[in-house]
């Protein structure tokens, strides 16, 4: 099926290929996730012109930037495109880094005023006359992403730009991602390796393995499903969209509801109704089969065994469950011992409860 | 001291030296971008010719020259037809000369400076809607100034220590070819040691202060960049 935002590409590199077919949503963050080696920079390259595949089809917001005869270059790509390592012009200010692509931009009354909505939505208005050496790297990278929104691009494309601060800047600019992804409505393509950046920031999931596209879809769905792909070992777990629904003041504690259930989480001091992300890890789920188990455990829900897998060490068994009766339903997924599992009998079909020990709350 | 045919020399030879470095700024940038980024089969055979005066006498540059820009050489004809006449043995004749013999000093800092500044901001400048030309002089350029300053002060430097091409093509005519290395020659074989001394001894410093210079600018434009 056609659509405005799609990308197909083959790239052929010694002992390297990379072959996609992929339609982006008109907004939001598409998540690139894979292990380095998988393609991911490849293909932000190639969607950029930065990179040329022998064969390709790019059309960005209705628009041909690729086909065959057809190669716009970079420099006449509507496009914001963030760098690793913060790129930012050493020569220049911060506003001249800023104001460097708008001067190349036929709108420039427009473009002014998109200048100072991505200022003002990056927070670095202090930051403009300073020199970009002296600036931290996550203050340099939300300044490469003002400039490249400043330009009204039909597409951001961002390759890893979390991956060269430490984890102490890191969550410092990702609050910034998030107002991004939820005030710009562009589509943008993130690259990561990062699953933490996955399940906080992105709405859709591409799961690039050797260059193939694995997996793809919602990033709940994609994290839910059973094929490892994305999220194997220690990171096996799910993500639920969820909204605060209740909250105990008494024992500093908020019930969060998704499809099929609810559960309490800390209190984050959000509003009734805000949406929230759970993460819930497959390592902290235990099962109880019979009557409700009495534990030190609040979170018990309800649910439904419908299939049991090995997990990579054979003392180890996953065991995907489903959350909930009818109609609105979730997917969980609990790592117990395979003795457990044969122990409680486990098998396909069969209603357990399943004991939550940490939900963790990775975002809005 | 200096005797008027001396300040002549000296007058000459800055001339010779700023007309020259000018010329071979012109010449070297778009030869260094072109060595830094090209990836065609002519690179390398292009770089080895260019950094040939490294190696050579300058006699040998100077006697080809000669021969091919003089009345009977392909490009003299070439001159003589243009009606400019034969340039050996004249100021202009010189300027070529230089050009071609100081080459390698301007194109090698700039050739470094561009190769030092990688791909990324000329990746960065096309994402942000500059043309490739359009992102050599607001980005390439700007970025590589320490390597012009350096160009800049080694091919003139260079320039004015220039002895063997000048006594080739230029002869050591007062006033039209006479610089200051052919003057110094002069006056040690007319026995004038104390009249070349001074002028020796006069390049000698100035040629230690522009190298001086030159490291304390390297550092500067290192911290600036860092």
């Amino acid at each position: 099926m056609p659509t405005d935002n799609q990308i197909t590409l083959e790239l052929k590199r010694q002992e390297f290929s990379l072959e996609v077919d992929i339609h982006l949503p008109p907004q939001g963050i598409t998540a690139v996730f894979g292990a380095s080696g998988s393609g991911k920079t490849s293909l932000l390259r190639c969607v950029a012109g930065l990179e040329r595949p022998g064969q390709g089809f790019v059309r960005m917001g209705g628009e041909v930037w690729q086909d065959a005869g057809v190669f716009l270059p970079t420099w006449q790509r509507p496009l914001g495109y963030v760098f690793q390592e913060a790129s930012l012009f050493e020569h220049l200010t911060v506003k001249g880094n800023l104001q460097f692509g708008l001067r190349r931009s036929k709108q420039q009354q427009a473009g002014q005023q998109n200048l100072q909505q991505a200022i003002e939505l990056l927070g670095i208005g202090h930051l403009l006359e300073r020199r970009v050496q002296d600036l931290s790297g996550g203050e340099r990278q939300r300044v490469a992403i003002a400039s490249a929104l400043a330009l009204q691009p039909r597409v951001l494309l961002l390759d890893e730009p979390l991956a060269a601060l430490d984890a102490a800047r890191r969550q410092d600019i990702l609050p910034w991602l998030e107002r991004l992804r939820d005030e710009v409505h562009i589509p943008m393509l993130y690259v990561t390796h990062a699953l933490e950046e996955v399940v906080r920031l992105a709405d859709h999931l591409l799961v690039l393995e050797n260059g193939r596209l694995a997996d793809s879809g919602p990033v709940a769905q994609v994290l839910g499903r059973s094929a490892a792909g994305a999220a194997s070992g220690e990171d096996r777990g799910v993500l639920l969209h969820a909204a605060v629904q209740e909250f105990d003041p008494t024992w500093h504690l908020m019930r969060v509801g998704f499809p099929g259930g609810s559960l309490w989480v800390k209190d984050k001091a959000l509003a009734l109704g805000a949406p929230v992300r759970i993460r819930v890890l497959a390592r902290d789920i235990s099962l109880a089969v019979g009557p409700p188990p009495v534990s030190s455990i609040q979170n018990l829900l309800a649910v439904t065994v419908l299939e049991m897998m090995p997990d990579t060490h054979p003392s180890q068994c996953l065991v995907r469950l489903s959350c909930g009766n009818t109609g609105e339903t979730s997917v969980l997924w609990a790592r117990i011992t395979a003795r457990a599992a044969h122990a409680l009998g486990l098998q396909a079909g069969m209603p357990a409860w399943a004991q939550v020990k940490a939900a963790a709350l990775v975002g809005a | 001291m200096l005797s008027p045919q001396d300040w002549m020399a000296i007058g000459l030879t800055l001339r010779l030296a700023a007309i020259s470095t000018l010329v071979l700024l012109l010449i070297a940038s778009p030869l260094a971008w072109w060595l830094a980024r090209s990836r065609s089969p002519w690179r390398a055979p292009v770089a080895a010719l260019t950094s040939l005066p490294l190696v050579l006498p300058p006699t040998v540059l100077g006697f080809y020259l000669l021969v091919t820009l003089g009345p009977e050489g392909p490009l003299g004809h070439l001159t003589l037809l243009l009606g400019l006449g034969t340039l050996p043995f004249s100021f202009a004749g010189l300027v070529v000369g230089s050009v071609v013999y100081s080459l390698p000093f301007a194109v090698q800092p700039l050739l470094h400076a561009f190769q030092n500044m990688g791909n990324r901001p000329l990746e960065l400048a096309a994402t942000l809607r500059a043309s490739p030309l359009d992102a050599f002089f607001t980005v390439a350029l700007p970025l590589a100034w320490p390597g012009f300053v350096s160009a800049a002060v080694l091919s003139f430097a260079h320039t004015i220590g220039e002895f063997g091409m000048v006594l080739m093509m230029g002869g050591n005519i007062p006033g039209q070819t006479q610089v200051l290395s052919t003057q110094i020659y002069g006056h040690v074989e007319a026995m004038a040691y104390s009249q070349a001394h001074t002028l020796a001894a006069g390049m000698l410093v100035f040629s230690f202060v522009v190298l001086l210079g030159l490291n304390l600018l390297q550092k500067r434009g290192l911290r600036m960049g860092s």
